[in-house]
């Protein structure tokens, strides 16, 4: 069990930004986020777009936002838990009981959620019975790519990562490719090298097909896939991939006694707190009148919620508010010289 | 001024003006339409605002600019007539447009 002053859920932009403020204020933090990656949308949906209106910095893409963030936290030595979502958020005592899905639990008296518009998660294929194979034998993501070896793969998506696992595996499987269109998404070389290995036999391509159905019973067996013509045609396969990239779910969050509406959790303007005491929402997903959903918006709700953590995170104390150009004590914690 | 039928997927029909220059999305989350998430806010980047556009309206509205038809690749259920509705603009051309929504949006 990890015990800490402030738990923020999400490490987009927000939750950065939120986690020096309660550094800056002498509090100790650790930060859960189901992406692999630092930097929410900002690195997950748009990296390489240019923003303009982030204060004092004209211009910067999601992913130079994102590492200037990180480059601020710097000084702070403070704990990422990535690729883990939070699923639980229960009341034990005085303290907030976290728990994520990987058996991670935190207890706190603070619980801060920045979790924009929910947590990234893969997309599915449609058809329900998919979920009966998943994790089995239909993956949305490859962890150990040595069960494939001589086996059928049939892989789904037309970007980079379909077309990368469908280079990769073809040395040492036999892969079929299904897509919806004729085009790729992919980088130019990829794409090149899966028509070539196409002509070469070494993959099936099926284009303007999409996933129809999956057959078997405890095992997967085949799949029906369907042309735009409807024309339906049946693979035996082992195995399925499917990468569609990723969506944002709520997920959990709507399960913590939340007020929520239209997937915002309603939030005051002073504290950015809850209807839960000890429990704040900041960024995209906190919904009060007016709000914004802006980046600079959720630097300024972050602030104000790390204010209200330190009431009950130093309950004895009181706060003093301080410039960083001239608090020594601000000075310290940053770890540069006093002048 | 256009009026837009948007149809949901258990065949409810709501019917509204919606000014020009706004998009097709804006329409449907300002009249609080259901089935229309956006979740990326018309960013293009989510997918989340995908529309069937009837077959004889398809080729009438502007067409598809860079990038939407990667986006439409992890669409839920992307047919041959599948748009992103944040991408169509509204203007008195497309008054009587008709767009069916899909059964979800992932
Ligand atoms: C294409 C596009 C362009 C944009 N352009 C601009 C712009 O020019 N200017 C501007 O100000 N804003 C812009 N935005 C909006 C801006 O990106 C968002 O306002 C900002 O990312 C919100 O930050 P956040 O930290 O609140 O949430 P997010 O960035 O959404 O991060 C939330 C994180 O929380 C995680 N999470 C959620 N739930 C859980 C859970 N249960 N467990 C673990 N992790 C969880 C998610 O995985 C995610 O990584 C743009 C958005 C898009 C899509
Ligand atoms: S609103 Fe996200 S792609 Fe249209």
């Amino acid at each position: 069990m990890i015990k800490t002053d402030a738990l923020i859920i999400g490490a987009g932009p927000t939750g950065l930004f939120t986690a020096h403020q309660l550094k800056l204020i002498g509090l100790s933090c650790e930060v859960v986020d189901n992406l692999d990656k630092i930097g929410g949308q900002c690195i997950e949906l748009y990296p390489d777009k240019p923003i303009y209106d982030i204060p004092a910095v004209p211009e910067c893409t999601g992913e130079e936002l994102t590492n200037n963030l990180i480059n601020q936290l710097k000084p702070f030595d403070i704990k990422f838990h990535l690729s883990e979502r939070v699923e639980e958020v229960k009341k034990e005592n005085d303290n907030w009981l976290v728990k994520t899905n990987n058996g991670t639990s935190f207890s706190t008296p603070n619980v801060i959620i920045a979790g924009g518009v929910g947590s990234f998660e893969p997309r599915k294929f449609s058809p329900k019975e998919c979920e009966k194979f998943e994790n089995k034998s239909l993956f949305y993501s490859v962890k150990d790519k040595k069960i494939f070896t001589g086996k059928t793969v049939s892989i789904f998506g037309g970007g980079d990562s379909a077309l990368d696992w469908a280079v990769e595996l073809s040395k040492e499987c036999s892969v079929n490719v299904i897509h919806r269109r004729d085009e790729f998404r992919g980088a130019q070389a990829t794409i090149d090298k899966v028509h070539q290995l196409a002509k070469d036999g070494k993959i099936n391509l099926f284009t303007q097909y999409q996933m129809a159905s999956v057959k078997g019973d405890k095992n997967l067996e085949s799949i029906d896939i369907k042309h735009d013509n409807n024309e339906i045609k049946n693979l035996k396969t082992d195995y399925v991939l499917g990468f569609f990239g990723l969506i944002m779910q709520l997920g959990p969050i709507a399960n913590w006694g939340l007020n929520i509406d239209k997937k915002t959790i309603e939030v005051d303007t002073e504290k950015f707190e809850t209807n839960q005491k000890g429990i704040y929402a900041v960024g995209d997903i906190c919904n009060y009148p007016g709000k914004l959903k802006l980046i600079l918006s959720g630097f300024h709700e972050g602030a104000l919620a790390a204010r209200a953590c330190f009431k009950l995170a130093r309950p004895n104390e009181k706060y003093r508010f301080e410039f960083t150009t001239s608090s020594k004590t601000i000075k310290e914690r940053l770890g540069v010289k006093g002048d | 001024m256009a009026k837009i039928t948007y149809i949901t997927h258990d065949n409810q029909k709501y019917e509204v003006e919606v000014q020009n220059g706004l998009t097709v999305m804006e329409g449907a989350v300002q009249n609080d339409i259901p089935g229309i998430d956006a979740d990326c806010g018309g960013g293009m980047a989510c997918a989340t605002c995908h529309v069937y556009v009837k077959e004889d309206w398809f080729n009438k509205i502007p067409e598809k600019e860079d990038g939407e038809e990667d986006m439409l690749d992890m669409a839920f259920e992307p047919k041959t007539n599948s748009r992103l509705s944040c991408q169509i603009v509204v203007s008195d051309e497309i008054d009587g447009l008709e767009v069916n929504i899909p059964s979800k949006q992932a």
